[in-house]
């Protein structure tokens, strides 16, 4: 499993006033599968993602990321893996004006002490395969909304990673854009085993994973989509 | 709609054997709407009955047509074809929607948890838009025809859950509220209004 959440609790503030954002969720996700979380507002899509890419601290449970799990690493380590295996993709892009398509999505491999020429070519084959390296000397603002998210889609699959977080992706998106991204995402899971998760309110994008799962009330009440196979069960546990 | 009308626009670009006809509305509608060889030849039997369509010249029987006539449009036909293209489908041409009437029965019924139909009924939706996605994926740009019903079938699937989300939200928001008393006055007060 790329990722494995078990009994994922998180609570906001204490007592009577405590909010309970997400209560005992289980979540796995195989390498190459791609898994959507919809719900309403306030369900804990958002907290489970936020959970899932070491954002945010559970208060109860495990949330184990190729191998690692989080809540016993410590800060750097987390913050080690975040940028070696783990990609976010978000609804406004969060792309750094002042940098060029092929330095933003060279960023993550130079933090890490890749050096700048590796960093970049890496960055260029990245752009390539969501088909926009003609685009990399380009900044963000010179950029339509779908090249920009392009953009970050490279940004998240650069390098070794292995989870794909993708928060409300085609948000900012006319349809036929959002569909191109969707698309996008879904191939690099297939062609690179990497596990994505997928939050969204919308039905049509959730319909693009491998299985949807339902929240309400930071609870997992449905699942849509084949179960997982007997033998992948036993592996996981 | 009809398959009168699809056979009709098939027919436009020359005669055609049942068979062919069947085989080529399947792969416009991307076999979302399969149909059976006997649908096809009643059809065109009231067709030609309605004058709409006529047996073409004769022409050497072969095995496939199992010694049946082509068919193809007439005049009347034609019109009747462009009436179709240039006619909106009204809403209220459609069937009844089941899913409608079986929330507003389980509201009704006594017993009956509404919050597990709803949710019963959004999974099962978006399974069936799981499938019509893959459907769409897998499918090759030259196939436009049938991209448009799958696309039709997806933005449905899509609506109807966006539809099951609203009613839930509004199940909980009158959640505890006591039911009003049946507002019996409603039509005086209406004729009232009017008068």
């Amino acid at each position: 499993m790329i990722l494995d959440i078990r009994n994922l609790t998180r609570t906001h503030g204490q007592g009577e006033q405590a909010v309970h954002a997400l209560r005992g969720v289980d979540l796995t996700v195989a390498p190459g599968e791609l898994v959507a979380v919809m719900g309403p507002s306030g369900s804990g899509k958002s907290t489970l993602l936020t959970c899932a890419g070491g954002l945010d601290r559970p208060t109860a449970g495990e949330v184990i990321v190729d191998g690692n799990d989080l809540t016993t690493l410590s800060r750097n380590a987390v913050a080690a893996l975040r940028r070696r295996r783990i990609g976010y993709v978000f609804q406004d892009f969060n792309l750094i004006p002042a940098l060029t398509a092929a330095e933003n999505v060279a960023l993550p491999l130079e933090l890490d002490g890749t050096r700048s020429r590796t960093a970049r070519k890496a960055a260029v084959a990245a752009l390539q395969e969501v088909g926009i390296d003609d685009l990399a000397d380009r900044f963000p603002d010179d950029m339509s909304g779908g090249q920009r998210q392009r953009v970050a889609i490279a940004r998240a699959v650069v390098g070794e990673r292995r989870l794909l977080l993708a928060d409300e992706p085609t948000g900012a998106l006319d349809s036929e854009t959002g569909e191109a991204v969707l698309r996008l995402l879904r191939d690099r899971c297939d062609q690179h085993g990497i596990g994505g998760v997928l939050v969204t309110h919308g039905a049509r994008d959730a319909a693009w994973a491998d299985r949807v799962v339902y929240l309400r009330d930071g609870v997992l009440v449905g699942q849509a989509g084949p179960l997982p196979e007997a033998d992948a069960l036993l592996e996981s546990r | 709609m009809s398959i009168k009308h699809g056979l009709l626009a098939l027919l436009q670009d020359g005669p055609k054997y049942g068979y062919q006809l069947r085989g080529e509305f399947e792969a416009a509608t991307g076999a979302t709407w399969p149909l059976n060889i006997g649908q096809v030849y009643t059809t065109l039997t009231r067709l030609e009955r309605d004058g709409l369509v006529q047996a073409a010249a004769a022409r050497a029987a072969t095995v496939e047509d199992d010694g049946r006539s082509m068919y193809e449009i007439t005049g009347a036909g034609r019109d009747e074809l462009a009436k179709w293209f240039e006619t909106p489908v009204t809403r209220e041409s459609r069937p009844r929607d089941e899913l409608a009437i079986k929330l507003a029965l389980a509201l009704a019924v006594p017993g009956v948890d509404v919050g597990a139909v709803v949710q019963r009924q959004r999974m099962s939706t978006m399974q069936s838009l799981q499938e019509l996605t893959r459907l769409k994926r897998n499918s090759s740009d030259g196939e436009i025809s049938w991209q448009l019903v799958v696309e039709s079938m997806i933005f449905g699937a899509e609506a109807e859950i966006r539809w099951l989300d609203h009613c839930e939200a509004m199940l909980l928001r009158h959640r505890g509220t006591p039911r009003p008393a049946p507002r019996t006055s409603v039509v005086p007060d209406e004729q009232e209004a009017r008068s």
